[in-house]
């Protein structure tokens, strides 16, 4: 009884049509030519749930070409059960190879955290992006924080920092730190952890943020400032993982994984999955370095 | 160790798919047929044309089959479907007034043009379980259509066109407030580009009908009942079928099929914006696909609410009424949370710890210098005697 030609012929490559996929191209060559600033763009609806990496799925299907080797995580593992689904679902639409290996993969679509391996001008970063908006926990309304982004109006988001070291001693903002690229607009980092920040700040690789259900794209282009913001009496501080290191590898330089395991005992391991396998094997692997990194003995 | 740091993710989404697939079908009843929930689930196959934003009956019915009756996720595939189809054109204006009746009241006006018409509603049956249906029987079905078509007048039939409506009664007579689109000047299409506030009407409408029936109606209700001050009157509410035309490559305007919808008409009396202005009717719009009349007339109280910015009011806050009541986007958001979220976790954990840390430093100064204020006092007490100057 249902007819349909699209059933029984293949999906467009890469699943959106040729001219949205232009679209949303051209939008992001706005983002990249203004580094920080949020671009509206169509956002069509994915058969993956909003808030579930629709954003970053339409910066990958939109760049993704054949030659194209994917890498997709989530919370820093490729084998997260969502990474599975959005992976699949790209294999199925494009048949471009996939990857676990950072070093091999032309696009990286990652939820919530950047490689520990070091990233090139080869590779393009793609983040899922669930808030675009760094001023929507101090200002609710969307057409007021355009104005203030337009503005560079950012009172608001600084007595929040000092409120926040006022009532707790500290800046209590966890993942997702807001951060100033390239001087001008404030930008939200997507929830990578405070570990992570210092990488996007002058990085060889072009960072892309997708934030489908809010429809904005957001870029920070290669070599560009990107700073946490901080005071100049209250400084901005990654996670610390004192006095632990990976059970596996002994290793420290990496944000670690807190587990629990069924003997109720704490045990820390390295969050990036493709890297712990690396260091765990004795392979070479270049990891990102920072000044914050440096911090922490070998 | 939970689901997350397994290396079997692929396989655990599989046996998933599968599991769920098993669950639809364990009982080995005769599988639903999609003429059948087209034809017998016919509100909740409205539903999801009408909150997934695509007319097509048969695929609407083929989705609630496969979603187990999920209404939002059945929606969801007729979104994600969308994207796979070309745009070739935009509609021509619909013209309600050429509607095939099937359905049509007025709360304002005894009589209307045409009469009321009741139509299919079960506004007016009593709310009893039929135990009997679960006994139903295609003889049953067949003894009551034959029963039923009896009662149809055939050249009665015949006469029903298309009546004129409500509202230009109280037009004709300049009652009513100009619809003033002058914020439209061109129509943006809320699939194509983002939404942007503040919002032309067009595109609050486009976002209201396509938004989830619930959202619409809890919102609606609010206005109603108290966090507002919206007081409508159903003018009119018809249901029934429109003819689509669009216009080809030539330019000539060509019908191409019919689409079933409700439209709901709400008039309430305006604000009067200076002293001595004369106090108007003004309307509150609202049009859905299919037979809803919840949604068409909260979508049209809304319309109109949101014309009054008020801060007090969340159904007269553009932003709050359309980004909260858009389904799929709402599903997906919430849904997300069952995503892992460790990374996220460990970020705010190394905050609070630190700041535990703080606290119970602080409070351990704080006790010590209690304390030792407290030591210090009694050293006063006892030496005090032997403070006494001495002679």
């Amino acid at each position: 009884m249902i007819e349909n030609k699209k059933y029984s012929s293949r999906y467009n490559f890469a699943f959106i049509d040729e001219s949205t996929k232009k679209e949303i191209r051209r939008k992001l060559l706005k983002a990249v030519a203004i580094p920080g600033y949020q671009v509206p763009y169509s956002s069509p609806e994915m058969p993956i749930a909003r808030g579930w990496g629709t954003g970053g799925l339409h910066v990958t299907l939109a760049l993704i070409g054949k030659e194209d080797i994917l890498k997709m995580i989530d919370q820093g593992s490729d084998a997260s059960v969502n990474a599975c689904n959005l992976r699949e679902f790209v294999q199925m639409m494009t048949g471009c190879r996939t990857t676990f290996d950072t070093k091999e993969a032309s696009l990286i679509q990652s939820r919530h955290r950047i490689t520990e391996e070091f990233l090139t001008e080869e590779q393009i970063f793609i983040f899922q992006v669930p808030q675009p908006e760094p001023l929507r926990g101090v200002e609710r309304y969307e057409y007021k924080t355009r104005q203030m982004h337009g503005e560079a109006d950012y009172a608001k988001m600084w007595v929040s920092l000092y409120e926040s070291f006022v009532r707790h001693g500290d800046i209590m903002l966890g993942a997702g730190y807001p951060v100033k690229v390239n001087g001008r607009y404030i930008m939200a980092p997507s929830p990578i952890p405070r570990w992570d920040i210092p990488n996007l700040n002058q990085s060889r690789t072009l960072y892309l943020f997708g934030a489908g259900r809010e429809k904005r794209l957001y870029a920070v282009p290669p070599y560009t400032t990107v700073e946490p913001l901080e005071f100049e009496d209250v400084k901005f501080k990654i996670e610390q993982f004192r006095d632990v290191s990976c059970y596996k590898t002994a290793y420290r330089r990496a944000f670690l994984d807190e587990m629990y395991l069924d003997d109720g005992s704490r045990q820390h391991v390295i969050n990036d999955s493709n890297f712990l396998d690396k260091v765990e094997h004795g392979q070479a692997v270049i990891p990102f370095t920072n000044p914050y990194l440096e911090q922490i003995p070998q | 160790m939970g689901y997350i740091a397994v290396k079997g993710g692929s396989d655990a989404i599989h046996h998933a798919g599968e599991l769920v697939e098993f669950y639809r079908v364990k009982e080995e009843t005769p599988p639903l047929e999609v003429a059948q929930i087209r034809s017998q689930l016919r509100l909740a196959v409205d539903k999801v044309m009408g909150e997934g934003g695509l007319y097509a009956p048969e695929y609407a019915a083929l989705a609630l089959k496969q979603s187990e009756g999920e209404v939002f996720e059945a929606a969801f595939f007729m979104r994600a479907f969308i994207t796979t189809l070309e745009r070739r054109y935009y509609s021509e204006t619909i013209n309600t007034r050429e509607m095939f009746i099937r359905r049509k009241i007025s709360a304002s006006f005894r009589e209307i043009p045409g009469g009321q018409v009741l139509g299919p509603t079960r506004d007016y049956t009593k709310r009893i379980l039929d135990t009997k249906m679960v006994e139903e029987t295609p003889e049953d079905i067949r003894a009551f259509l034959s029963r039923f078509e009896l009662t149809v007048d055939p050249a009665l039939m015949q006469e029903i066109t298309s009546y004129g409506k409500v509202i230009d009664l109280l037009k004709r007579e300049g009652l009513l407030q100009p619809v003033g689109n002058v914020e439209d000047t061109t129509l943006k299409d809320i699939t194509r580009e983002a939404i942007k506030f503040p919002a032309p009407r067009s595109a609050r409408l486009q976002m209201m009908a396509r938004a989830e029936t619930g959202g619409l109606m809890a919102l609606g209700y609010s206005s109603l009942r108290g966090f507002g001050d919206t007081h409508p009157t159903v003018c009119e509410l018809r249901y029934g079928t429109v003819p689509v035309r669009v216009k080809d490559n030539t330019g000539r305007i060509r019908y191409v099929g019919k689409v079933e919808l409700t439209e709901a008409e709400m008039i309430s009396s305006m604000k009067v914006p200076k002293k001595g202005a004369a106090a108007l009717y003004a309307i509150g719009y609202g049009l859905c696909f299919g037979q809803n009349d919840t949604k068409a007339i909260c979508m049209g109280i809304l319309d109109r609410s949101m014309r009054t910015p008020d801060g007090k009011s969340p159904a007269n806050d553009q932003e709050f009424v359309l980004y909260h009541t858009e389904g799929i986007e709402s599903m997906g958001f919430t849904n997300h949370l069952k995503l892992p979220h460790y990374v996220t976790f460990q970020a705010g954990l190394s905050n609070v710890r630190e700041a535990v840390k703080r606290a119970s430093a602080l409070t351990a100064a704080q006790a010590a210098a209690a304390a030792a204020s407290m030591t210090a006092s009694a050293v006063i007490s006892v030496t005090e005697p032997n403070t006494l100057p001495v002679s």
